[in-house]
């Protein structure tokens, strides 16, 4: 399978590809490690004109200690976040979830920021973003701004962000030493979530974002609630609510429903809430 | 697009369309077809080589991502022509190929597991080759092979 031909720029700063993307509009994609787009290129279901690869901005890759926050930058790899003392030691969801990306060879190119901005329903970022807390930074031609998480996913496949932005920064408040879980319900060990959920421990409460369960990565409002008015691990019992799950060969919606709760009880016994 | 990608030590300068994949560029414009094309989806592993040293899929790269860099094919992993790469030599004395149409991808992708991790267990080769599918199902004695290179596992 080859792409629908295409022109082909490599940008050398984060303002060259922001003003790539300014001259060309709509038919131009950012590519960083392509682990997203390229596949979809291939399958013929994206053909941008032009694309624009920023997999060389090395200054956009890093992890770094913040204060209250870790900063990673949008290029930062799958790998280095899973191998990250800072990463393991103040947001361990997150360390777990990126190393549960496809396969090494799969996190050896792909990018977090690529990873967020697919805003793919069943990948495992956008759920440990969301129970995390998270946001990204986009830079774009008016200058930057932050984007929360719960602000990022817009649709199916569809982030927030306008077609001349690009994220450069990922923001992730440390959860030092909190009970935290990541479930993740597939067939063969490099697929995606059929369910996934991600769940992260809070002062009086816990974050509770689901994969795979909605057309968008979601917090389940319902499970929240109930673990703040003392549910506990029954809280499970609600995480189906408020989702409206695809049916697909993997999973009915009924199966997916069921799956849901079973994966957000364990997870929850898991993190202790 | 002009390219010069350093390929198993050797330095290759090509004209490609920015939509060559990496695979095909190694295997029809280098010459070097020891590396395979199995699913084409990024699942299976057959295509994995080496990009600065690390395993990838080289189905789900563009040629002109490798522009620069240093790749290295099966081809290029044993040491001289009558000296196998102790991966090699451990696939062979463990029986780990049947067909052996995943083995490229599967020796290479070894091979990166024990650069990161020398000492696996069982367990972390059998997970750190998820991303290899062998369709004759010889997992047992591959994961057999890993450690016996690695030193372990006897």
């Amino acid at each position: 399978m080859i792409p629908v031909a295409f022109d082909y720029v490599r940008a050398t700063s984060a303002d060259e590809a922001i003003a790539a993307l300014a001259e060309h509009g709509d038919e131009a994609k950012l590519m960083a490690g392509g682990h997203s787009l390229l596949p979809m290129m291939k399958l013929r279901l994206a053909y941008p004109s032009v694309v624009v690869d920023i997999g060389r901005l090395d200054d956009l890759s890093y992890v770094n200690d913040a204060g209250d926050y870790l900063a990673i930058g949008a290029l930062t790899k799958h790998r280095m976040i899973e191998t990250s003392d800072l990463v393991k030691e103040h947001a361990p969801l997150l360390a777990h979830a990126t190393g549960q990306v496809g396969d090494p060879q799969v996190r050896h190119r792909g990018t977090i920021g690529g990873s967020l901005v697919h805003a793919d329903t069943a990948a495992d970022h956008p759920s440990a973003l969301l129970a995390l807390g998270g946001s990204v930074m986009v830079k774009g031609p008016n200058g930057e701004r932050e984007i929360a998480g719960t602000d990022l996913f817009a649709g199916f496949l569809e982030s927030s962000l306008e077609p001349t932005e690009m994220v450069t920064e990922v923001r992730i408040p440390k959860h030092t030493g909190a009970g935290w879980s990541f479930q993740k319900f597939n067939r063969r060990a490099q697929d995606w979530a059929i369910v996934g959920a991600s769940i992260q421990q809070v002062e009086g409460g816990a974050r509770v974002a689901l994969v795979n369960m909605h057309p968008t990565p979601t917090r389940s409002a319902a499970v929240e609630e109930a673990i703040s008015g003392g549910g506990g691990a029954a809280a499970a019992e609600q995480a189906h609510v408020g989702m409206e799950p695809s049916s697909d060969l993997n999973a009915s919606v009924e199966f997916r429903q069921h799956l849901a709760r079973v994966l957000v009880g364990r997870g929850l016994n898991e993190a202790g809430i | 697009m002009e390219i010069s990608v350093e390929v198993n030590g050797v330095t290759h300068s090509s004209d490609v369309e920015p939509r060559t994949l990496l695979v095909h560029y190694v295997r029809e414009a280098v010459g070097l077809t020891g590396t395979n094309i199995g699913c084409d989806t990024s699942s299976c592993g057959a295509c994995t080589l080496h990009v600065n040293g690390e395993a990838v899929k080289s189905c789900t790269m563009l040629a002109v991502q490798a522009d620069g860099q240093s790749v290295t094919t099966i081809e290029g992993l044993a040491p001289s022509d009558d000296e196998m790469h102790p991966m090699q030599t451990a696939f062979m004395e463990c029986h780990a190929l049947q067909c052996g149409y995943c083995t490229p991808g599967m020796v290479m992708a070894s091979v990166s597991l024990l650069d990161e991790n020398p000492s696996p267990t069982e367990a972390e080769v059998r997970e750190g080759l998820e991303g290899n599918l062998c369709r004759c199902t010889g997992y047992h004695n591959i994961v057999k092979a890993v450690l016996s290179a690695s030193g372990g596992g006897k």
